[in-house]
């Protein structure tokens, strides 16, 4: 059914309870041309991808848990495309294409609320390095705009821009197509459009292992049996590693936890999202009204998803310092995302030493917003069985080659990126 | 989380950094597979901490990454 004014008058007249199911629940079969694992964004997206634009639609989508559960469900929803290195600069501009026209493409509303991307900044160096990040983005056609401190007070009238701060703002970067995008719409809006065009999208159902002939993947065992296939895409965040185990092999990622949290819901406050630059904070407001903050890993590797106290207090402060009169705003709820750091920060994205094998991870801080391009071009690599223009510079080969894209110049420690 | 220093017994987590994992294999294999590489176990991990804000000890310690329990 297309959703639409009409079928939202008719289903109306019948008290909301003839909506039918957005996607099946089928049983898997024992094979298929193209397996992804992962039911996440990523992988939801891929297989809507392979169906919608190369025509592979014998494909299953296996997910352990629930649809959009794991780090789809746990992100602050932000999407831009503010990055300095060419390569990143040019992904993460397809994805905002994308999502500019995502709720068209997939008949579900996702919610991209472009309501801009502030970075702050609070020492001449900060300055000088937004400043050039945003010349960079002007040059690879992205929107960048740099604020002086009363245009930033102007546009976040509650931001604490005195020189009593104990790190006064003086000015900011601001993106004003970046914003936010419902998070949970997004898994929703694919596994819809993807079931519709045939795939099988199977929930509880967790891969175990994979299964080789002649070198080349076969398939891959499941809590539900043996399924077969041609090809096989691994698109689970912070569990790249334990699946690459279970292939035989090690990755250039340390799972690590990345924590966010919700204030009670409040009239409305902040309508962008902000982020601090002498700590790291970012927060913006919801639709129901609740303030979203998310800060720092918890710099030691966990699966726990859920973190400990220390970085929530830290965040908190520093939010306070930003907007000093969220001081007595309670939080409501705080959960951690289990995100696979990259050795370079940067994404991977390719096949692997396992013909058939392909691989899409190291997502670190920033999966969500590179959802739709992530699906797009990881698409494209298992069609074609050879990179998608846009991703060439995300092989797995790259921290051999020493061609690593280390967006902040940290090095290879996963923790710092 | 504690951390039971060698030299300073159990402190609050916060008080340490986080190095690496633990790699046994350091001395006699590349340098590739030992700055890039990580095993990344779900589980029992052994892995490299600093008591960075106390006697700056670098110790083992071996730490569950699921349930965050902490074995010596």
């Amino acid at each position: 059914m297309k959703y639409s004014i009409l079928s939202l008058a008719r289903n109306a007249l019948s008290r909301h309870e003839r909506w039918p199911q957005a996607w099946r629940t089928p049983a898997p079969r024992p094979r298929y041309d193209v397996v992804i694992v992962g039911g996440g964004g990523h992988g939801l997206a891929t297989a809507y991808y392979l169906a919608r634009r190369h025509g592979i639609r014998d494909v299953a989508v296996l997910e352990k848990g629930w649809l959009g559960g794991g780090n789809t469900g746990r992100n602050t929803t932000i999407v831009r495309s503010n990055y300095l290195l060419e390569a990143n600069a040019h992904f993460y501009e397809l994805s905002m294409k994308l999502w500019e026209g995502l709720s068209q493409e997939l008949n579900f509303n996702v919610m991209y609320s472009p309501r801009g991307v502030l970075n702050l900044a609070h020492t001449p160096a900060q300055r000088d390095a937004h400043q050039r990040r945003g010349n960079a983005m002007r040059l690879n056609g992205i929107d960048a705009k740099w604020l002086e401190r009363d245009a930033v007070e102007r546009m976040v009238p509650l931001l604490n821009c005195s020189d009593d701060a104990r790190f006064p703002v003086i000015g900011g970067l601001l993106q004003p197509r970046g914003g936010t995008v419902r998070h949970d719409a997004v898994a929703w809006g694919y596994a819809r459009a993807a079931d519709s065009l045939g795939v099988d999208v199977i929930q509880n159902c967790e891969v175990m292992g994979f299964q080789r002939e002649g070198g080349r993947i076969t398939g891959v065992e499941t809590s539900l049996g043996r399924i077969g296939a041609g090809r096989i895409g691994i698109a689970v965040a912070g569990h790249s590693g334990v699946l690459a185990a279970k292939a035989g092999f090690a990755l250039p990622v340390e799972t690590h936890l990345l924590q966010a949290m919700v204030s009670e819901p409040i009239k409305p406050l902040i309508d962008t999202v902000v982020t601090y630059g002498a700590g790291h904070l970012y927060i913006s407001q919801s639709d129901k009204g609740e303030l979203v903050l998310g800060g720092d890993l918890d710099f030691y590797p966990s699966y726990a998803q859920r973190g400990n106290l220390a970085v929530l207090r830290e965040a908190a402060s520093f939010a306070i310092e930003m907007f000093p009169c969220l001081s007595r705003l309670r939080l409501m709820r705080h959960w951690a995302g289990a995100v696979d750091m990259s050795m370079d920060g940067s994404p991977i994205i390719g096949k692997t030493e396992i013909p058939g094998l392909y691989l899409n991870g190291g997502w670190c801080y920033g999966g969500f917003k590179a959802t739709p391009a992530s699906g797009y071009v990881f698409a494209h690599t298992i069609a074609n069985d050879s990179p998608h223009p846009l991703c060439a510079a995300f092989t797995l080969e790259r921290f051999a080659q020493g061609a690593l894209l280390d967006e902040k110049g940290a090095g290879p420690f996963p923790q710092h990126h | 989380m504690l951390f039971r220093c060698p030299h300073c017994g159990d402190r609050d987590h916060t008080e340490f950094s986080y190095l690496r994992e633990f790699d046994p294999d350091a001395a006699d294999d590349t340098q590739f597979r030992h700055v890039y590489l990580r095993r990344n176990e779900i589980g029992a991990h052994r892995e490299i901490w600093q008591h960075v804000y106390g006697c700056r000890t670098v110790f083992v310690l071996e730490r569950d990454t699921v349930t965050h329990a902490v074995h010596g």
